[in-house]
């Protein structure tokens, strides 16, 4: 549990324009464990996306990786070339997305495509290639699975497309599942069954995974650890408990105050003012400045560096105190 | 419940179904003897609802579940297939003139994706002033004036009057949305999924204007949403729908504090809980099945943890089990 899979420093992200090139994501640290569950969180724009791609070199034209280290298991991604990179995604590190159908090929069979990631990666024969298959679906709970390999993608329903993507994640038993938002356009109880599947299978094999999404609510009950992003930084990490229950920087505590269900029904939800800035017109210092209750001058000329304490770090001049915690 | 005054939206067995038209091959094919396959989607199977003035009715469910349609029911934007339509106690399909006039301008919409709402090729001015003009509701000379201030009620600058729906972001758009519903002065808002495409920040903004206007202008709601969180922050009343039907209606305390249906229990099991960390989850099985073929009896039966032979066979009633709690289970008859 202890041993370290994945280091990540200063990562940078940039989209190349006929304006320049506007990083998306902009100097990002963390490193994961084996079997921990991040939460990726952030609103839309906030690089945690991009981020995730980056990591897998993920990213097309106009964007590139323009600094930083992904270690991986003591490799560095970046210095791998794209046959390098192919071997492991799909096999020791898989990704999730929002939308299966993006994943799913609509004109093969579901058995097809997933014997496919087995025989890429390995010598398989196609018998046992279909038994793993088979097992993949029955271990994210797809009933009557042997048949349901000669389905097409569009025969299921949208939870079931995104359960038989976890089972493809799955069948090569990566170290690492990179998830973008899989749960965001599923209901609450299909979600629910997403959610549990993803926490077996962590559970059980050691596998780490990096949750992007927005939901706190999540987060605070699948992840071991969290990372908040805002444009293209995370502002604030640590274990989920402390996090969640004592923010320390004020973009996490506005996000947090903003939920209904924190506030009494009825009352005026605390809101952030505002909304965050596009990537092209970021304020200098930190970006969270014309937001922020708390800025000070200083918060204009430079952007804070990061402040650790203990397991938990934050970027922030002006922290919220220990003390004064409304959560 | 006290005797009171009539609601402004009054629901009577409700049934709204989409039937699949046989297209020209079917039908010389049916000419040549084949049977048409008709197939008959029951969106919203039998719902008696009544809202009352200035009040927020929650109504949740999930994707499918026909919650969607009823709100365009109440609108007046799809017509019922079967069973009535009250508007401050007179039929809506009996409406005419003025009346007629006073139920679609009262009762307006807002919509999930304001991108989709709002069209592309009209600046904003042009979209706000559209019914304006269309109903002849104030002299032109006024227009600009009325657009200002719905504009700034919303919180917007009037510096939008101008803009395209591309040059404005999601959170500005939806407030678009609710300006042009305000235009018309209506007393009644539907509002299907106002806030699920919105960023937590955003959200928590929009759902601050939403109560902000009920409370300048007196509105009623018709909250529609799968977002229990939302719903239970913003509504005096929970409706929870699954299959077409309501399954549970009361209070908002209510419902959170001592759902009765064992869907209800289900949904708000699986919220996401800020305060729940590392939980175990243990979901409900299934999916919603397809409103195609609804299953027998109780349409929750294939997936409810406490299943009883009864509840293959027949649909339960929505009884009254406490004072204003309405559920529909055979486990209160059990």
């Amino acid at each position: 549990m202890t041993e370290e899979l994945l280091k990540v420093r200063g990562l940078r992200t940039a989209f190349h324009t006929e304006a320049g090139a506007w990083p998306a994501v902009d100097g990002v640290d963390f490193t994961l464990r084996r079997g921990e569950i991040l939460g990726l969180v952030g609103e839309s724009g906030s690089g945690k996306s991009v981020t995730g791609f980056s990591l897998v070199g993920l990213i097309d034209a106009p964007g590139e990786v323009v600094a930083g280290e992904v270690i991986f298991d003591g490799t560095d991604l970046r210095q791998l070339d794209e046959e390098g990179l192919r071997q492991l995604r799909g096999n020791r590190i898989a990704m999730i997305f929002q939308d299966p159908l993006m994943t799913l090929n609509p004109v093969l069979r579901i058995g097809e495509q997933m014997m496919e990631a087995i025989q890429t990666h390995a010598k398989v024969s196609n018998a046992e290639a279909r038994t793993r298959c088979r097992e993949a679906l029955e271990k994210v709970g797809i009933a009557s699975a042997e048949s349901r390999l000669d389905s097409y993608p569009h025969e299921f329903s949208g939870g079931m497309r995104q359960r038989v993507a976890i089972a493809i994640a799955m069948l090569n038993n990566p170290d690492l599942i990179i998830a973008d938002e899989p749960t965001t356009a599923l209901d609450v109880t299909i979600q629910g069954q997403i959610l549990y599947r993803m926490q077996e299978v962590c559970r059980t094999l050691n596998t780490a995974l990096i949750w992007i999404t927005h939901d706190l609510g999540v987060v605070a009950e699948l992840a071991d650890r969290v990372a908040v992003m805002y444009a293209g930084r995370i502002v604030e990490t640590g274990p989920v408990s402390e996090i969640l229950s004592a923010p320390r920087h004020p973009y996490t505590q506005g996000l947090l105050q903003s939920m209904p269900g924190i506030a009494q029904p009825g009352a005026r939800l605390q809101q952030i003012k505002g909304m965050a800035p596009s990537l092209t017109k970021r304020p200098s210092g930190c970006a969270f400045r014309p937001r922020c209750p708390n800025a000070i001058a200083r918060c204009a000329e430079q952007a804070p560096d990061i402040t650790t304490e203990g397991s938990r770090s934050y970027r922030c001049y002006v922290p919220i105190a220990r003390e004064s915690v409304p959560v | 419940m006290k005797t009171e005054e009539t609601p402004v939206i009054e629901l009577r067995n409700v049934h709204k179904r989409f039937e699949h038209r046989p297209d020209l091959a079917q039908r010389i094919l049916a000419l040549a003897g084949r049977p048409i396959d008709r197939r008959t989607v029951y969106a919203v199977n039998g719902v008696d609802l009544a809202i009352r003035r200035g009040e927020v009715l929650g109504l949740v469910g999930e994707s499918g579940c026909g919650k969607s349609t009823l709100g365009r029911v109440v609108a007046g934007l799809h017509h019922q297939t079967e069973g009535e339509v009250l508007f401050k106690g007179q039929h809506a399909d009996q409406l005419r003139g003025a009346e007629r006039l006073a139920y679609i301008l009262g009762v307006q919409m807002i919509f999930q994706d304001p991108q989709a709402s709002l069209n592309p090729r009209q600046r904003v001015r042009q979209i706000l002033s559209e019914a304006l003009k269309v109903h002849k509701l104030s002299p032109r000379a006024e227009i600009p004036a009325r657009v200002d201030r719905a504009l700034s009620e919303v919180g917007l600058d009037s510096e939008y009057r101008e803009r395209f729906s591309h040059q404005i972001s999601g959170g500005q758009r939806q407030r678009i949305g609710i300006a042009r519903a305000l235009m018309v002065s209506p007393s009644f808002m539907v509002c299907d999924e106002p806030v699920a495409a919105l960023d937590v920040s955003i959200q928590a903004q929009i759902i601050n204007l939403f109560m902000d206007l009920r409370e300048q202008h007196g509105f009623t709601y018709l909250f529609i949403s799968h977002d229990l969180g939302v719903v239970r922050h913003i509504s005096d009343r929970v409706a929870i729908m699954y299959l077409g039907k309501i399954v549970e209606i009361s209070t908002a305390a209510e419902i959170f504090a001592r759902a009765n249906h064992p869907y209800t229990q289900a949904l708000l099991a699986e919220v996401p809980d800020i305060a729940r960390r590392g939980r175990t989850f243990i979901p409900i099985k299934g999916e919603i099945p397809s409103p195609l073929a609804p299953p027998s009896g109780c349409t929750f039966h294939p997936r409810c943890p406490h299943v009883m032979p009864v509840c293959k066979e027949q649909a339960p009633p929505l009884d009254l089990i406490a004072p204003g709690h309405w559920s529909a289970c055979h486990l209160n008859h059990a």
